[in-house]
């Protein structure tokens, strides 16, 4: 063919597609088989939650975290009550850290489950996909036993955890983590030696360590790539300092690696609730002065004591502001990565403003580096293996 | 490296720029005047003991009526390898919403910034590809703002498309048995 | 023809089984109206479009993954709107999202459903924020409404069920289809839409 008659090609994929996870639009820009140029489109999920929440009070914003990402509504939950806990400066009870590490990673199975099984059937093994929904159906059938919800379960509080566990509970989870490891090796056999998998994984969509520090990736997409960064084990929370449990890591940055490490830490996770399950301790679920925030309008009082601060210009009114608005970060691990939860606090009942660090957004922009100058049956995979929710990517 | 040490460091390298510095659990953050912001963060970036090398977040917030400069643009900074934090606050004011870039920086900050952008209208000088992200190209305000109404029913500044559509609605809602 | 005249007169008179519907014994043959043998074959086999927004996607998957399996009730997720009858709008509905929904309804085939699953999509739920459309029968038709945040596999079956009744009532004549009149009366809207999505492609 001459080549002065050949064009680009451009490409909508999205945003009703099934293999991109939501609502995410990309625009390709295609020369034969290989991306030019691929330009995501998101916001067709943006719900304005950061805006809603500062016309709610703290509680309320409570199940606002749950339909992030929701896939693992319970990390949510947790991270947001940590966030706020640390403004109030609230001490959790033992039992009550116990039980969300413990759902935390339950959750985290949860989310992991729904990558694999939809990464692959994207990939094209269909199989997996029927067999992870089932052991995830189990999963939720739990969280139903004590929360009552099986997704937007908005079951931790600030200060503790809603209700207890019950033995029950506690022994159908103990049976379930105890067999999950050879169901994992199940999927396993599903694919891991599947010619087709390794073809499309192995050497695809490479990232290399430096790039994905600079282009902000967190959680297993980040480990791939082989750097150490987990906030369990960096600035650890709950209970995380007190269960033992490895970071797998990768070597090569491929999404082959990226899959290996979500495989690994299903048996990490489960190692974690099985140390959660023999060491959960008795005692209160809920601390004490965590009631002062369940006043539908009561304000917020901050300990300004605990403010500590140095002006270098002479103005008066800086002081009356740094002691009105305080502020904190707080930052979990969740199944995607780090989810940050920034709140600014006027010492009213409603957050002044709460700013949600959600890693899928970062993902979802390193996916033109990713794609671009790869192959177009190549972008599907890319997307599953950074494993992007639109849910908390619009946020 | 203890936050507090960081913060007197910057100012020791920057004296003219940083206005006040703040801890609240466990956490520093230093505000600074805007104009050398992209200075200080690859100060921050570059220096062996800082090593600042992940942008975890960037966002505003928006102080209508308690403070002037209005906004504060907020860079949450990380070290993988020293494992320590940092918050640094830019002052931003509304007649002049623009601040410099740190694209060349960190590349993930190409996204915060549009964000950004998209929400507080804060302008981001030397950013590659400065559009909307969230909200669609022709949206009318910004909604992050505080003088921005939260609830669904926008009156006059709603979404143009969206306003037809609803218009088509109509059509059929009355015929309906 | 004379083989059938015949088997007709050696058998016994048809048996009415319900309203509309007669056997006639041993001749293997069922004497209905128009109207049923067409709702009939609509209901059985209702083919959704994958359409999931947020939350609530994900229970639909779990609807059609293994332990609920839609299947059995001849529903099998098409990912194009050509060949879906039913539109399962699952989850929050964006004013962003909005001229794109329309735009699938309309390349939906008639005669066709709108499932609005959840609470987001029945009314917006708790997101009652500038960006979020407040139910989306402010700019759809919808035939069933499912509430829950989000509803459970359980409740997206029942709703199902209850669309198929729908059907089974529905005349055969699409224009006192109730989801038809959007059609009729607003040929227009399709290309309007569309144009602007041209003029929005074309500014990039």
């Amino acid at each position: 063919m001459n080549p002065e008659n050949t064009r680009e090609l451009l490409i909508n994929m999205g945003p009703q597609h099934p293999a991109t996870h939501g609502v995410l639009r990309l625009v390709l820009e295609i020369e034969g088989e290989v991306i030019k140029k691929c330009i995501p489109y998101i916001g067709y999920l943006h719900r304005g939650v950061e805006k809603l929440s500062e016309d709610l009070t703290y509680v309320q914003s409570l199940p606002l975290t749950d339909r992030l990402d929701y896939l693992s509504s319970m990390i949510n939950n947790v991270g947001f009550c940590i966030a706020v806990e640390k403004l109030m400066g609230i001490s959790v009870p033992e039992r009550a850290k116990f039980i969300r590490t413990m759902m935390s990673e339950m959750a985290r199975i949860c989310s992991h489950l729904v990558w694999i099984a939809t990464h692959a059937l994207d990939v094209g093994a269909m199989t997996v996909f029927l067999y992870a929904m089932r052991d995830r159906e189990k999963l939720l059938e739990l969280f139903e036993m004590v929360t009552g919800a099986r997704l937007t379960v908005s079951y931790p509080r600030v200060g503790g955890v809603r209700c207890d566990v019950n033995q029950e509970f506690l022994d159908e989870l103990y049976k379930f983590v105890n067999e999950f490891p050879k169901k994992v090796e199940e999927y396993e056999t599903l694919i891991d030696r599947n010619r087709v998998w390794l073809r499309r994984t192995k050497g695809v969509g490479v990232i290399t360590a430096e790039e994905a520090i600079n282009w902000g990736l967190t959680g297993p997409t980040l480990r791939g790539s082989g750097v150490y960064y987990d906030i369990r084990k960096f600035f650890p929370y709950d209970a995380y300092d007190k269960v033992e449990f490895e970071v797998p890591l990768g070597k090569n940055g491929d999404i082959y690696d990226r899959y290996k490490c979500r495989m690994l830490e299903f048996r990490q996770s489960a190692k974690i609730i099985k140390q959660c399950i023999e060491l959960l301790p008795e005692g209160a679920i809920l601390a004490d002065d965590a009631l002062r925030i369940r006043m539908p309008s009561s304000p917020l009082k901050i300990d300004k004591k605990d403010i500590q601060f140095e002006i270098y210009i002479e103005d008066k009114s800086i002081e009356d502001f740094i002691n009105k608005f305080t502020e904190v970060y707080a930052s979990i691990e969740a199944p995607k990565g780090e989810l940050g939860f920034y709140i600014v606090c006027d010492d009213s009942a409603k957050p002044y403003r709460m700013r949600v660090r959600a890693p899928s957004f970062v993902h979802a922009g390193v996916l033109p580096r990713l794609c671009e100058g790869a192959l177009i049956a190549d972008v599907i995979a890319n997307i599953g293996s950074i494993d992007i929710v639109l849910g908390e990517c619009d946020r | 490296m203890n936050p507090i040490e960081i913060v007197k460091k910057i100012k020791d390298k920057f004296p003219e720029e940083v206005l006040w510095f703040r801890c609240f659990r466990e956490e520093c953050d230093i505000t600074i005047k805007k104009e050398k912001i992209k200075d200080i963060l690859e100060y921050l970036k570059n220096t062996p003991t800082l090593e600042f090398d992940y942008l975890i977040d960037l966002t505003a917030v928006d102080y209508l009526g308690f403070r002037e400069p209005r906004f504060d643009v907020i860079y949450q900074l990380m070290s993988i390898k020293h494992r320590h934090r940092l918050r640094v606050k830019a002052e931003v004011s509304e007649q002049e919403c623009f601040i410099n870039s740190v694209v060349d920086l960190w590349k993930t900050a190409n996204w915060f910034e549009r964000e950004c952008f998209d929400m507080f209208g804060i302008e981001f000088k030397g950013h590659p590809d400065l559009r909307r992200i969230l909200m669609p190209e022709d949206w009318i305000g910004f909604p992050l703002r505080k003088d921005y109404p939260v609830y669904s029913d926008l009156k006059d500044k709603e979404w143009q498309p969206y306003k037809e559509l609803k218009e088509l609605a109509t059509g059929w809602k009355e015929n309906e048995p | 023809m004379g083989g059938l005249i015949r088997i007709f007169d050696n058998a016994t008179q048809p048996v009415e089984v319900e309203k509309d519907l007669k056997i006639v014994p041993g001749a293997n043959t069922i004497i209905t109206t128009i109207d049923k043998i067409a709702s009939w074959g609509r209901r059985s086999s209702l083919w959704p479009l994958t359409f999931g927004l947020a939350c609530c996607a994900i229970e639909m998957m779990a609807t059609g993954a293994s332990h609920y399996d839609l299947d059995r009730f001849g529903v099998i997720f098409r990912a194009t709107p050509r060949q879906a009858d039913v539109m399962i709008v699952a989850g929050t509905l964006t004013k962003k999202m909005a001229p794109v929904i329309v735009n699938l309804y309309h390349q939906m085939a008639e005669p066709r459903y709108v499932i609005a699953m959840g609470s987001c999509a029945c009314s917006g739920g708790i997101f009652n924020t500038y960006s979020t459309v407040q139910g989306i029968d402010e700019i759809l038709p919808v035939d069933v409404y499912i509430p829950g945040c989000p509803p459970r596999p359980e409740a997206l079956i029942e709703g199902i069920i209850k669309l198929q009744e729908k059907i089974k009532h529905q005349p055969y004549h699409k224009e006192r289809c109730l989801s038809g009149i959007c059609l009729i009366e607003n040929e227009n809207s399709k290309e309007k839409n569309e144009s602007h999505r041209d003029s929005e492609e074309n500014k990039r």
